[in-house]
């Protein structure tokens, strides 16, 4: 679903731009729709989500509908369409990571967190959900932080106290 | 030990550098091609190299060269499929994370030999630092000038991309990958056209996976008729197995095609055998999508042969008593696993992944995953479990891409080779909540497994 909790503009800064422009590059004249996953990935990083005015505006910069761009959104599970937590653990939530204990990781980080799945936190700074295989179920259980996608591996109880101690820093 | 052609210098300090990677005998491969070889040089190296697409489908890379189309004047395009999501498969990123420059090199490789002066690497969109990391390599590769204009003086000209997805394990489909990197979603394409034909931008395009796109270098390298003298009949070469699951070493391992399974499982060189001093109750042996195989299905096959890791060996007995090579994710289980719960887990991620073109696949996968919710849940009845059989059935082949079989065929084989197992959550709806059903019959002599499948 997408949700609308601010309706103003959004202007992209002057750097966010010329990243969007670099990426329209690398397709054939008029193909510049194929920017569009990349862009939507780095309003992400900027913003942590993606708002309907920020949509509309890769629209508008891409020269295509904006249901174009949320059809897309709404199609990827990796694009965030309503604000999460500062943090977001993804974890891996498939057969070969639950063969190595990811269901137990999973219910020890809703418990320590003390919310639930898709939930933020009080403080905004932790959200957690469950999510496809990750690639690398060698390693499991295996979860993961955006935008940078940083990898933690081989999660016990006690890497996850360290993990999130070491976040809020 | 086997020999090593992809990932032999994996552990050398810097190999994910263009120098440490030249050091260790990296582009000569692209120096041979480029000045000495044709493009039709390479494709034909290729093809005898028997060379079977790493991706899943294992089709002779070589032969879907030859099928590209070649207008006058229409752009060809190469696509790297690195989408890698088949549960249990992580032997690209490997491959990307730590020795990148085998992937480029073996891009211009490929892109040469099709005539793409233009090609991308669809990664998938988690994969950020292993996109950094191919990033880094490109812009290395074109300051020594192995990409871009004119590559050593050849007339040559090629750009390599990278593309990040979106989330979405359909993109790896190659015609919803086509899709993806067009900027839409990942509705896969009805076929014909193959892209062969009509691909991204609607001009001719191969999309190849990450391994068969690195092998292209060793085949180079050595020639096609090396490649092909390792392994056993059609599956020639190494192979990259991703390990899994309840074993003491799982990880990444390249394999002479050929190996036996049971070596594969139990020698020190590769998994090291069942963790925690288990036994072995099943394997999915080619990423989740393969049937699953019981123990006394695993090493022997059901007439009684030593069963290799080969595509010929592993489909030995059809979807009987068989299973399949795929993309050589490689998932063990030990006796304490629940083949109920498994297959419910498996088929929740086919209906969360279905694009939903397809009224089977998107409805089918949500019966699926309902009914197995149910019998894991203990309340299930006996009629759910050819319920189940029937979805299945109606699925199979009924779609527009192979998703739908994907769901299917593990649901189909977990009631094949375990009925007594589902049937037993039906029957013991409370003891199935606290303990496992555990090993049963699943490790007893062949006979076993071959009349449950008749009855
Ligand atoms: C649902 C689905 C998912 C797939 N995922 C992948 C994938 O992640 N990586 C891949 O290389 N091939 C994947 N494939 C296979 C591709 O469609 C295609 O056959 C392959 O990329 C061709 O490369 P190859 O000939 O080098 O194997 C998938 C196929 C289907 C039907
Ligand atoms: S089979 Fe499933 S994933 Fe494939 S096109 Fe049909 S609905 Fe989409
Ligand atoms: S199953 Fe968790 S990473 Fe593959």
């Amino acid at each position: 679903m997408l949700s609308v909790t601010h309706t103003e503009e959004i202007e992209f800064s002057p750097a966010l731009l010329a990243q969007f422009s670099e990426i329209v590059s690398r397709y054939p004249e008029g193909k510049q729709k194929s920017a569009l996953l990349p862009i939507l990935h780095l309003v992400q990083a900027e913003y942590g989500w993606v708002s309907v005015p920020a949509m509309d505006k890769v629209a508008q910069f891409l020269s295509i509908e904006p249901i174009e761009v949320y059809e897309v959104a709404t199609f990827y599970t990796m694009f965030f369409l309503k604000p999460q937590g500062k943090y977001v653990l993804e974890v891996c939530r498939t057969g070969p990571c639950c063969l190595v204990g990811a269901e137990k990781i999973m219910k020890y980080i809703e418990q320590k967190l003390g919310v639930k799945e898709g939930e933020v936190t009080a403080d905004g700074q932790f959200s957690w959900r469950g999510v496809e295989c990750l690639a690398a179920c060698g390693f499991g259980p295996v979860l993961q932080i955006g935008p940078e996608y940083t990898f933690y591996e081989n999660l016990t109880e006690e890497k996850i106290d360290k993990l999130i101690a070491d976040l809020k820093g | 030990m086997g020999r090593k052609l992809l990932i032999e210098h994996i552990n050398v300090p810097g190999i994910n550098t263009l120098e440490v990677y030249r050091q260790k005998g990296g582009y000569r491969a692209v120096e041979k091609a480029l000045k000495t070889m044709s493009p039709d040089d390479v494709v034909e190296e290729v093809k005898k190299s028997g060379l079977r697409g790493r991706g899943g489908a294992g089709f002779p890379t070589g032969m879907k060269w030859s099928f590209l189309a070649k207008p006058e004047g229409v752009p060809r395009y190469l696509v790297c499929n690195a989408d890698e999501s088949e549960p249990g498969t992580f032997k690209d990123r490997h491959l990307m994370t730590y020795i990148p420059h085998a992937l480029i090199e073996g891009m211009i490789i490929s892109s040469y030999a099709l005539g793409a002066n233009v090609s991308y690497i669809y990664v998938r969109g988690e994969m950020m630092p292993q996109i950094r990391i191919l990033e880094k390599a490109i812009a290395e590769a074109k300051n020594a000038g192995f990409l871009g204009k004119n590559i050593l003086g050849s007339g040559y000209d090629l750009e390599l991309y990278v593309q990040p997805g979106g989330g979405a394990y359909i993109c790896g489909e190659e015609t919803a990958l086509i899709e993806s990197l067009e900027g839409k979603r990942g509705n896969p394409r009805i076929k014909p056209p193959f892209p062969a034909i009509a691909g991204l931008y609607n001009c001719p395009t191969v999309v190849n996976n990450v391994e068969s796109i690195a092998a292209t270098v060793p085949i180079i390298n050595d020639g096609g008729e090396e490649y092909a003298k390792i392994g056993v009949g059609r599956s020639t070469g190494t192979k990259l197995i991703s390990a899994s699951g309840n074993i003491n070493k799982p990880g990444v391992y390249e394999i002479e095609l050929g190996v036996p399974v049971e070596e594969f499982i139990y020698s020190d060189e590769y998994c090291g055998g069942i963790a925690n001093g288990k036994r072995l109750k099943a394997v999915v042996a080619g990423g989740s999508s393969v049937p699953i195989l019981p123990a006394n299905l695993v090493m022997k096959t059901a007439n009684g042969e030593n069963r290799l890791m080969t595509y010929e060996s592993l489909a030995d007995g059809g979807f009987a008593t068989g299973t399949m090579m795929g993309s050589g994710g490689f998932i063990v289980f030990d006796e304490d696993q629940c083949i109920v719960r498994n297959t419910w887990n498996f088929s929740r991620f086919y209906h969360h992944e279905s694009c939903g073109q397809c009224s089977p696949c998107r409805e089918g996968t949500g019966w699926m995953e309902k009914v197995l919710h149910r019998l894991e849940y203990g309340h299930g009845k006996l009629s759910d479990i050819d319920l189940l059989v029937d979805v299945s059935k109606k699925i199979e082949g009924n779609t527009i891409c192979p998703l739908g079989d994907a769901a299917a065929w593990p649901v189909a084989s977990a009631i094949r080779h375990f009925r007594d197992e589902f049937e037993w959550h039906v029957k013991e709806p409370m003891k199935s909540q606290s303990t496992n059903y555990g090993l049963a019959n699943y490790a007893k002599p062949i006979e076993k497994a071959v009349a449950a499948e008749e009855k």
